[in-house]
C-alpha cells in the first residue's frame, strides 16, 4: 500500500514536472543527427554509391520504351522549341523548375547527362521506365518517391519539349 | 410412445428439411448447374464485362452503372442528387444543375433510363433519365458519364410516364403521373374531376449535341399516365402511355382508382402534333422552369428560367390522340421489336392485354368508336386487341422482350418472370425471383434489336439473400440467362437505393468513347490556371479567389495569408493531371460544404467561410500518389480588421 502511494506520488510529480515547463519559448523546430538517406535498402541500391542519380551521366542509355534512335539535327528547330516550351510550361512545370531543383529535377542540361531516347521515353511513358530503366528508377528514390507524372503527351509534343530542352544550357 | 417420438422426430427432421431447402431451391439446385452458373457471369481479374447496365437508383437520385453478367458495380452518376464523393451539387460549377422553379432541390427520385437510338437501334451516346418528385429530364453523356443537361417539366407533378426517347432521339417524353390545375391555383382539391389535366410533354433532342427543348404539351384529361414507350418500325410516330383513374377519383385511390373495369392506354400521334405546332397550332402558356446546361468545356453548369410553354388542346388535332381500351389499371406499356404490339399490363390482373398496332390503324379508319371522353375517341377494345396472354401469374407489371420473338413479363405479385410468345400469346416457361420483382431488363430490350442473352430482374424485396444489414436492405437483383428455350437463375446481386427501370448496352458501343481525361488546352474555364506561375490569390471586396493548380503531390500554392474572417473564399481548383484515372481531392477544415473530386485537367470551385481566426489545413482527399499523405497546405485567418496583405507561396 506505502509503494503504491509513493508511485502515485512520483507519477504525479513526473506530471506536474511535464506540465509546468516553461513552453512559452519560441521553438526552432527540432533536429535529429542524422543523414537522411533512402539508399540502405536491398531493393533500393544505386548503380553507384558515389553520384547520385542526378547527377550520373548516362549518355549511352537510350531507356526503355518506343523511342529506340533518335539523331539530332545539329540545328536547333526554333518552331519546335516554341511549341516545347509552351508544352512544358503547362504540363511540366508543376515540378520541373528551369533555375532550380523542385519536385523533380531541373532539365537544364540534361542533354549533357542523359540520351535523346532516353529524355523522349521518360516524357512518353515514366512508369515503364521506372520499372525498367536502372536510373529512372534511382531517380525516383533520389527525388523522394514523388512519380513522374504521363502527361498524356504525343511523340510529336515530346520531340518538341526535347527540342525546347536542347536551348536549357 | 418411443415410435411415436420416432415418428415425429423424422416428420419434424423432414419438415426442416424441406424448409431449410427453400431459400437454396431456385433453379440451381445440384452441383453441375450451379457451377455451370458460376462459369456464366465470373469475369476474371482483369477482364471485363461484356454488357454495361444502367440501373436507375430510384430514390437516391442517381445512375448506377454495372457490368453483365459479373453484377460488379463500376460508378454511381450524380444526377439529381448532391453526391459529396464527387462534389457534384456542392461545387459552385455544379450547383445551378439543381436549381428550378422551387429553388435549389438537392434530391429526386430517379426513374426510367433510355438509352438514344439511332434507326431503332441503341447508338450509345446519351442516357436520359426522369426525376420524378419535382418533374424533371437529366440527359447524361455516355462518352464523361456526367450529368450534362437537367429541364425542369413545367404542368407536371409526378414525372413517371418518362423518359422514354424515339427511335431515331427526336424527343425524349415525359408524362405526368398526377393530374393536377393547369396551371396552378388555388382550388378546391374535391373538384379535380373535369378540371385538373395530365400534361404530357415532348422534349426534343439537337440530333448534334443533344441540348433538349421542350417543344409542346399535350394537354390531356386529368387521368394518371402511369408508364409510356414509343412506337418503332411500323409504329415510329406514335407513343403510348398507360393511364390509371380514370375515374378522376381525388382521395382513398387506391380503392376509387380502381373503380372502373377499364382504364386506357392512351395512344398520341405525335408526328401530327408535331406537324400541327410547326405550323403554327397551340396555345403559348406563361409558365416558369428551369433548363441547366453543362458545359464540358468551361466545366461549369448554368441555369435559365424559361418563361413560356406551347400548349396544345388534343381535341383541336382530329386523329392524333385515341384511348385504347386496357383492363385493370395498366402499369407497364410496352413495344415490341418490331412496333406492331401494345403491351398493357393490367397490375391488378392475372392476364396480359396485347394491342395490336394495324388493327388501331384500322378501327381508327372506320372509325369504330365506343364513345369518348372529353373529346378524345375511345376504341373498341375487341376491334384492337390482338391477344391476351393467360400468363398463370399475378399482378403483371413490365414487358421487354428478346430478338426471337419472346416477350418476359414480370410478376410482383406472384414474384417471377414469366417468357411468353408474340402472336401466339403461349406461356413457355416461368422462374421466380427473389422478391416483388418490379423492372426488369434486356440490353435493347426496349429497341429495334435487343441483345436477348441476359435479362436482369429488378426485385422490391430482399429479406433472406444477402447478410442481414439491419431492417435496411438493399434491393436485390437476379441475371438470368435466357440464350436457351429455359430461363436459368445465374446471379444475384446487391443495387443501390432502389432500381426502377434500367437499360443496357454492349460495352463495344460505349467503350471506346469513353473519355479518360479533360485536356488542359482545352480547358476554357473562367478561373483556370493552365500552368502553375498562373497560380495566385487576388482580393474583390471580401471575396478571395484563389486560383491553385494540382499535380502529384502538392497544391500550388499551399501556403496562403491575408485571408480575414467574414471572408467568402473561393478555391479554384485546377488539375494538371493529364493521365487516365489520377483525380486528386480537394477539403479546407470547417467548410460547411463536401470534399471536391477534380479529375485530370479540370476545374472545380469549392467554396469556404472562415469564421475562426487561425492556421487552417487543407488537404487532398484522394489517394493519388505514394506522397499523397503529404498533398496538403494552410491557409492562414487572420482577424477581420488585421492589416496583413494576401500572400501566397510553394516551396519558399
Amino acid at each position: 500500500m506505502k509503494i503504491n502511494f509513493a508511485i502515485l506520488c512520483f507519477l504525479i510529480s513526473l506530471f506536474l514536472v511535464s506540465c509546468g515547463g516553461k513552453q512559452e519559448k519560441k521553438s526552432d523546430g527540432f533536429s535529429v543527427d542524422r543523414t537522411k538517406s533512402t539508399e540502405q535498402t536491398e531493393a533500393t541500391t544505386p548503380e553507384t554509391n558515389e553520384v547520385p542519380a542526378s547527377e550520373r551521366i548516362t549518355l549511352d542509355n537510350k531507356g526503355v520504351g518506343q523511342i529506340k534512335n533518335l539523331p539530332l539535327d545539329p540545328e536547333i528547330n526554333m518552331e519546335m522549341v516554341e511549341a516545347g516550351g509552351a508544352l512544358f510550361k503547362t504540363n511540366c512545370t508543376a515540378c520541373h523548375k528551369i533555375d532550380k531543383r523542385f519536385i523533380g529535377p531541373s532539365p537544364t542540361g540534361i542533354l549533357k547527362r542523359r540520351s535523346p531516347e532516353w529524355i523522349m521515353n521518360m516524357i512518353l511513358d515514366p512508369q515503364l521506365m521506372v520499372e525498367q530503366d536502372r536510373c529512372a528508377k534511382d531517380l525516383l528514390v533520389e527525388f523522394n518517391g514523388a512519380a513522374m507524372a504521363n502527361q498524356n503527351i504525343t511523340v510529336e509534343e515530346a520531340r518538341s519539349i526535347l527540342e525546347y530542352f536542347r536551348t536549357l544550357e | 410412445m418411443r415410435k411415436l417420438n420416432y415418428f415425429f422426430g423424422t416428420l419434424m427432421g423432414l419438415t426442416l428439411l424441406l424448409f431449410g431447402c427453400k431459400p437454396g431451391g431456385d433453379g440451381s439446385g445440384n452441383g453441375a448447374l450451379a457451377s455451370s452458373a458460376a462459369e456464366k457471369v465470373y469475369v476474371a481479374p482483369g477482364e471485363q464485362d461484356e454488357f454495361y447496365a444502367f440501373l436507375s437508383g430510384g430514390y437516391s437520385g442517381n445512375l448506377t452503372v454495372y457490368g453483365l453478367p459479373s453484377g460488379r458495380m463500376f460508378k454511381e452518376i450524380p444526377v439529381f442528387s448532391q453526391f459529396p464523393t464527387s462534389g457534384y451539387g456542392y461545387s459552385e460549377e455544379t450547383k445551378p444543375m439543381l436549381n428550378t422553379s422551387h429553388g435549389f432541390i438537392p434530391w429526386d427520385d430517379l426513374h426510367h433510363p433510355d438509352i438514344s437510338q439511332t434507326n431503332g437501334e441503341l447508338d450509345g451516346r446519351w442516357i436520359f433519365v426522369n426525376g420524378n418528385n419535382t418533374p424533371r429530364i437529366a440527359r447524361i453523356s455516355l462518352s464523361t458519364f456526367e450529368t450534362e443537361e437537367i429541364i425542369e417539366i413545367p404542368n407536371s407533378a409526378g414525372n413517371h410516364s418518362s423518359a422514354f426517347i424515339t427511335e431515331n432521339t427526336e424527343y425524349v417524353i415525359a408524362g405526368t403521373r398526377f393530374a393536377v390545375p393547369v396551371p396552378q391555383r388555388d382550388m378546391p382539391i374535391n373538384e379535380y374531376k373535369g378540371n385538373f389535366k395530365g400534361a404530357l410533354s415532348f422534349i426534343s433532342v439537337n440530333p448534334e449535341d443533344g441540348r433538349l427543348d421542350l417543344k409542346f404539351q399535350v394537354m390531356m384529361p386529368g387521368f394518371n399516365y402511369d408508364l409510356s414507350h414509343p412506337g418503332r418500325g411500323k409504329s415510329h410516330g406514335w407513343h403510348f402511355f398507360s393511364t390509371y383513374n380514370t375515374e378522376e377519383a381525388n382521395s382513398l385511390m387506391e380503392v376509387n382508382s380502381s373503380q372502373n373495369d377499364k382504364d386506357f392506354i392512351a395512344a398520341i400521334n405525335w408526328k401530327k402534333i408535331e406537324e400541327f405546332v410547326n405550323n403554327g397550332g397551340g396555345t403559348k402558356m406563361a409558365t416558369n422552369y428551369a433548363h441547366n446546361v453543362y458545359n464540358e468545356e468551361t466545366h461549369t453548369g448554368t441555369s435559365t428560367m424559361v418563361k413560356e410553354v406551347l400548349t396544345v388542346d388534343p381535341t383541336e388535332v382530329p386523329g392524333a390522340v385515341f384511348f385504347l381500351p386496357t383492363p385493370k389499371s395498366p402499369h407497364g406499356c410496352d413495344v415490341d421489336p418490331s412496333g406492331e404490339y401494345i403491351i398493357g399490363a393490367g397490375k391488378l390482373s392475372a392476364d396480359l392485354t396485347v394491342h395490336s398496332f394495324t388493327k388501331m390503324l384500322e378501327a381508327i379508319e372506320a372509325e369504330k368508336f365506343d364513345g369518348e371522353a372529353y373529346g378524345i375517341p375511345i376504341l373498341k377494345f375487341e376491334d384492337v386487341m390482338a391477344g391476351v396472354v393467360k400468363s398463370g401469374g399475378l399482378g403483371p407489371l413490365h414487358t421487354e422482350f428478346d430478338s426471337s420473338g419472346n416477350a418476359y413479363t414480370t410478376f410482383f405479385i406472384s414474384s417471377e418472370v414469366v417468357k411468353w410468345k408474340l402472336e401466339t400469346w403461349e406461356v413457355v416457361d416461368r422462374k421466380p425471383t427473389f422478391y416483388s420483382v418490379g423492372h426488369l431488363m434486356i440490353p435493347g430490350g426496349n429497341s429495334r434489336k435487343p441483345f436477348g442473352k441476359y435479362v436482369v430482374a429488378m426485385n422490391k424485396i430482399t429479406k433472406d439473400r444477402y447478410l442481414p444489414t439491419g431492417p435496411e436492405m438493399e434491393h436485390s437483383a437476379q441475371i438470368y440467362d435466357i440464350s436457351g428455350e429455359k430461363m436459368e437463375l445465374i446471379y444475384d446481386f446487391p443495387t443501390h437505393g432502389e432500381p426502377h427501370y434500367a437499360a443496357g448496352c454492349p460495352a463495344d458501343l460505349l467503350r471506346a468513347n469513353s473519355k479518360k481525361i479533360y485536356r488542359l488546352d482545352e480547358n476554357k474555364h473562367p478561373y483556370a490556371v493552365t500552368s502553375p506561375d498562373q497560380a495566385r490569390v487576388e482580393r474583390n471586396g471580401n471575396e478571395v479567389h484563389i486560383y491553385m493548380s494540382t499535380i502529384r503531390s502538392h497544391f500550388t500554392p499551399d501556403n496562403i495569408e491575408g485571408v480575414k474572417v467574414g471572408d467568402k473564399v473561393y478555391f479554384h481548383i485546377t488539375n494538371h493531371e493529364q493521365d487516365f484515372d489520377v483525380p486528386h481531392g480537394f477539403s479546407m477544415l470547417g467548410q460547411n460544404t463536401s470534399e471536391i473530386l477534380v479529375m485530370p485537367g479540370q476545374t472545380k470551385t469549392s467554396v469556404w467561410e472562415p469564421k475562426q481566426v487561425g492556421v487552417w489545413p487543407f488537404y487532398c482527399t484522394d489517394f493519388c500518389s505514394a506522397l499523397h499523405q503529404e498533398m496538403q497546405g494552410y491557409v492562414r485567418v487572420s482577424p477581420a480588421n488585421a492589416n496583413i496583405d494576401l500572400s501566397w507561396s510553394l516551396g519558399e
